[in-house]
């Protein structure tokens, strides 16, 4: 059977990542744009786990310990958002929001 | 069976990297997001597998821990307390869905046909970089703490603070008014 190269990550990474920027792109509801950004992140990691085994360097598994930091901050953070978006108009479909339209 | 267990690895890429592809897709096309939680993680956990086969065993258990719980949790939370009585008939998609469809397929063409001419070389030259803390081989958890808190000390500090930010931040955003 096929060895699984560098290579083969990259594209399932890419994959997860095109999914994810759909999921961000054309959905309505904010909390699925949320779900779909953590998609994305976590695409990346496969991304950096994949060349820090190909470079038998330890710094990609690091870089990744702060993506999912940053991941669970932006978690944090958007889901707060949320709330204040339901509380203010009692709804999560993003295309409700048009305070600045203007 | 002696076949199975030369292909082991590849087996395993195989099927969850198709598992977290499937929970992906199911992420961004279920109309309920609390299906769509659970689907994502799935993902998360298959992804977690694909990283112990690439000798990252701490950062496996790292997602599972953060994301699967940590993050999870926070999305089921959102989701329950927010009430979803309107969900049967409201629009999934918006209006330019079509033409993101169209991009989407377009980034992935064009870069997963760079990434099929790339050629990396064999990989992995170095094992023993993985598992190597303070010039002993103790394990893949010693050699990732030995780096964070050596040679990357002060992005580690930036993150505590960002990570207090984003508390406060969160915490101030969920205040009533």
């Amino acid at each position: 059977m096929l060895e699984v190269t560098t290579t083969h990550y990259l594209v399932l990474s890419f994959v997860l990542f095109s999914i994810g920027i759909f999921g961000v792109a054309a959905r309505r509801s904010m909390i699925t744009v949320l779900m779909s950004i953590e998609l994305v992140l976590n695409s990346v990691n496969l991304n950096l786990i994949a060349f820090s085994y190909q470079l038998s360097d330890l710094t990609g598994q690091v870089f990744a310990i702060f993506t999912i930091t940053v991941a669970a901050g932006e978690a944090a953070v958007g889901l707060g958002i949320l709330i204040a978006l339901f509380r203010l108009r009692e709804t999560t479909q993003l295309d409700e929001a048009t305070e600045l339209r203007g | 069976m002696e076949a199975l267990a030369a292909n082991g690895s590849s087996i395993l890429f195989y099927v969850f990297g198709a598992l977290a592809v499937i929970s992906a897709l199911g992420v961004v096309t279920m109309r309920n997001p609390m299906y769509g939680a659970i689907s994502l993680l799935s993902s998360f956990l298959c992804v977690a597998v694909l990283f112990l086969l690439r000798h990252a065993e701490f950062l496996a258990m790292v997602q599972i821990f953060v994301y699967g719980g940590g993050i999870m949790v926070l999305f089921l939370f959102v989701i329950m307390l927010i009430n979803l009585h309107r969900l049967p008939e409201v629009k999934k998609f918006a209006g330019q869905s079509p033409v993101v469809i169209l991009l989407a397929l377009l980034l992935l063409g064009f870069f997963g046909w760079f990434f099929l001419q790339a050629d990396f070389g064999p990989g992995f030259t170095r094992p023993e970089a993985f598992i190597t803390a303070d010039g002993e081989p103790l394990g893949n958890s010693q050699a990732v703490a030995w780096s964070l808190f050596t040679r990357h000390l002060l992005p580690f500090e930036i993150a505590s603070i960002f990570l207090l930010i984003a508390m406060i931040g969160a915490v101030v955003l969920g205040r009533r008014q």
